[in-house]
């Protein structure tokens, strides 16, 4: 009998679910994330929700950050672009829920490529500069074009329905979410399994190199940025029916930022490390709130203060993660694994 | 009318030449650490508002007089720039650029959110000792806070010009951004050139915070500038001083033309935004600036 898991084919390498154990826990997974809206509370389903909506937007990002090695400092603004898209289909031109988040996701990504195109030379510094460029010009026209976007009053985001039932509760919202969540990880896992994932890889680790051995970098730094744009704009699409109202101050600098804060903590270049850093850094201003009630009695100025609070926690998240475990919760969670692996006879 | 209409053409010009010297002190500030460090610096806005802030806070809670604040707060600054390379970048070398630009973001949110956690979101005023009363200029009128800033502005560039052309620590500095692995062999010690650019680019951050602040208020939204910084910085090369310098004037004159002519045309935000059009453009037609030295990527 062998002592570990060792691969001897190519096959084995590619696939999903390596060993039966990891099959195992997933299924116990399942379970869970089906029991789960039953036994706990209103709150706390809701914070899931978000987490929910944060892991679709994290691998988004990761996808073009982490796998693509392409810097974006615009990753709100096509939240923003699936959010308004999305929601302005449905109340504009009463298309119904299950077509416009899709084509809210399109949208997103036909805006992806309009940025892609010039981008294609850009690296480093000046990506995230245009990129920054970009998301400032989609808050400005949100802000002014108020005929559509209702400037910053922002909108009431209707209901959403399929095939007569209507999602209200946050329970409703759970099996949505978790819906788009699975697709989405399955689709993000299977993608560097094909070609396009392999060439988006080969392109971080060196764009040159990469064009070298015949990889098209137009068409797959394209499509890397149109990947990541459509997940952005899902999120976006579910985080407006989840908010039930948007407005432009949802889509802020802060987002990408906290966005950004989810795939370096997570681990970047890892489908795991999203969900990680995602669910991580959603959890967290949640802890802070706690924190800050707690502390409140002692420095009643923080009452006001909770915004501040929860970004320098983010900004301190960058900072300790980058310095001490650049490779995230994911790097973290390998090294755990490893240990214990051989665990007492580690060397 | 022909006239007036020309007056207020001059006048634009002046009030963006003003702004936009002050750009071009704090694109300053970015060159310097790219130029030595290869770093590029998103927290520079953040640095200059905190330095602001700290002097708005030694003047307005501890009742220090305003030069001695603003003596103090370069000191201040000059420690955190070191402190912050010693800590924060220092165990950052050699990872990749991704990695620096997202550590000096997260250190933007920190500065950020200590300074909302201690003074908040409010607009305050910031007192300075100059007089509030416009100084007349061959008919355009310039108060003396912005003069003096102008002032300040040239001085420091006349500074920074005989410091890289004439200092050992500027030649050092030089040859550091030309080859860091020459430099090394050269004897230079990096290490010390890294702290110096980072000292030097801190405190000119919050001398141009102070002016700012000093110009127009004082609030947490001023770090907004440092974004300005880009646009100025692309378009005069990134690794170019005198670049910057220059793109920072152009940035400044262009946004106040486009804030005095256009916005009754798309409404207030096209003067912030008209900064971020000429980027694009830039980076489009001529995407290493006026100065900047193109680079040539190898495998």
């Amino acid at each position: 009998m062998a002592s570990g898991y060792y691969k001897t084919s190519y096959r084995d390498d590619l696939k999903i679910f390596q060993t039966r154990f990891v099959k195992f826990w997933l299924v116990i997974l399942a379970i869970l994330l089906m029991i789960f809206p039953f036994v706990f509370s209103q709150y706390i389903l809701y914070t899931a929700n978000l987490c929910g909506i944060a892991i679709i937007g994290a691998l988004g990002l990761n996808i073009l950050s982490g796998f693509t090695g392409q810097i974006s400092l615009g990753h709100a603004a096509f939240l923003a672009i699936g959010a308004y898209s999305s929601t302005l289909l449905t109340l504009k031109l009463g298309i119904p829920f299950w077509i416009s988040l899709p084509l809210g996701g399109c949208i997103a990504a036909l805006f992806g490529m309009i940025i892609a195109i010039p981008c294609l030379r850009l690296r480093g510094l000046y990506l995230a500069i245009a990129t920054f460029a970009f998301a400032f010009t989609v808050e400005y026209i949100i802000v002014h074009w108020s005929s559509l976007t209702n400037g910053t009053s922002g909108l009431t985001v209707p209901h959403p329905s399929i095939a007569g039932f209507v999602f209200k509760t946050d329970k409703a919202f759970y099996f949505l979410i978790l819906v788009f969540v699975i697709l989405s990880v399955t689709f993000a896992k299977n993608l560097f399994r094909t070609e396009a994932g392999r060439a988006f890889i080969a392109i971080r680790d060196k764009d040159i190199a990469a064009e070298v051995i015949g990889i098209n970098l137009t068409k797959y730094k394209i499509l890397s940025f149109m990947t990541s744009s459509f997940y952005a704009g899902i999120a976006g699409g579910l985080y407006a029916v989840t908010l039930s109202s948007i407005g432009p101050e949802h889509f802020t600098f802060l987002v990408t930022i906290q966005y950004i804060a989810m795939v370096l903590v997570g681990g970047m270049g890892s489908v795991l490390g999203s969900i990680l850093g995602a669910i991580f850094m959603t959890v967290l201003p949640e802890g802070i709130r706690l924190l800050r009630d707690v502390l409140s009695h002692d420095f009643p100025f923080l009452i006001t203060r909770l915004a501040d609070l929860q970004s320098s926690f983010y900004g301190l998240a960058i900072i300790l993660v980058l310095i001490f475990e650049p490779k995230g919760l994911f790097g973290l969670w390998i090294k755990q694994k490893n240990y214990w692996k051989g665990w007492p006879y580690t060397y | 009318m022909e006239n007036e209409s020309l007056r207020i053409l001059f006048q634009l010009i002046l009030s963006g030449f003003i702004v936009g010297s002050l750009y071009a002190l704090i694109a300053l500030g970015f060159v310097l650490i790219y130029k030595a460090t290869d770093i590029i610096n998103f927290a520079l806005g953040e640095l200059m508002m905190f330095g602001a802030y700290i002097c708005y806070g030694l003047i307005t809670e501890f009742k220090v007089p305003f030069l001695p604040a603003f003596l103090l707060t370069l000191v201040f600054s000059a420690i955190l720039g070191i402190l912050i390379e010693m800590l924060v970048l220092r165990p950052m070398v050699g990872e990749p650029i991704f990695s620096v630009i997202m550590i000096t973001i997260g250190l933007a949110t920190l500065f950020r959110s200590i300074v909302g956690l201690i003074w908040g979101h409010d607009v305050y005023h910031f007192p300075t000792p100059f007089s509030e009363t416009p100084i007349d200029l061959f008919g355009l009128s310039i108060f003396p806070i912005e003069l003096t800033t102008s002032v300040t502005v040239l001085g420091l560039v006349i500074l920074f010009f005989l410091f890289f052309r004439y200092s050992h620590m500027g030649i050092a500095m030089r040859a550091t951004a030309f080859n860091q692995k020459y430099a090394l062999l050269m004897g230079i010690n990096v290490r010390k050139v890294f702290s110096i650019a980072w000292l030097l680019s801190t405190v000119v951050a919050s001398i141009g915070g102070i002016f700012l602040a000093g110009m127009f208020f004082i609030h947490t939204n001023m770090s907004f500038i440092g974004l300005k910084v880009f646009p100025a910085v692309v378009l005069g090369g990134i690794d170019s001083i005198a670049g910057a310098m220059l793109g920072g004037l152009i940035i400044g004159i262009v946004e106040n033309l486009a804030g005095g002519y256009l916005s009754q045309l798309f409404g207030s935000g096209i003067k912030e935004l008209s900064a971020f059009f000429i980027l694009v453009i830039v980076l489009m037609i001529k995407p290493y600036g006026l100065f900047g030295k193109k680079e040539v990527i190898r495998v």
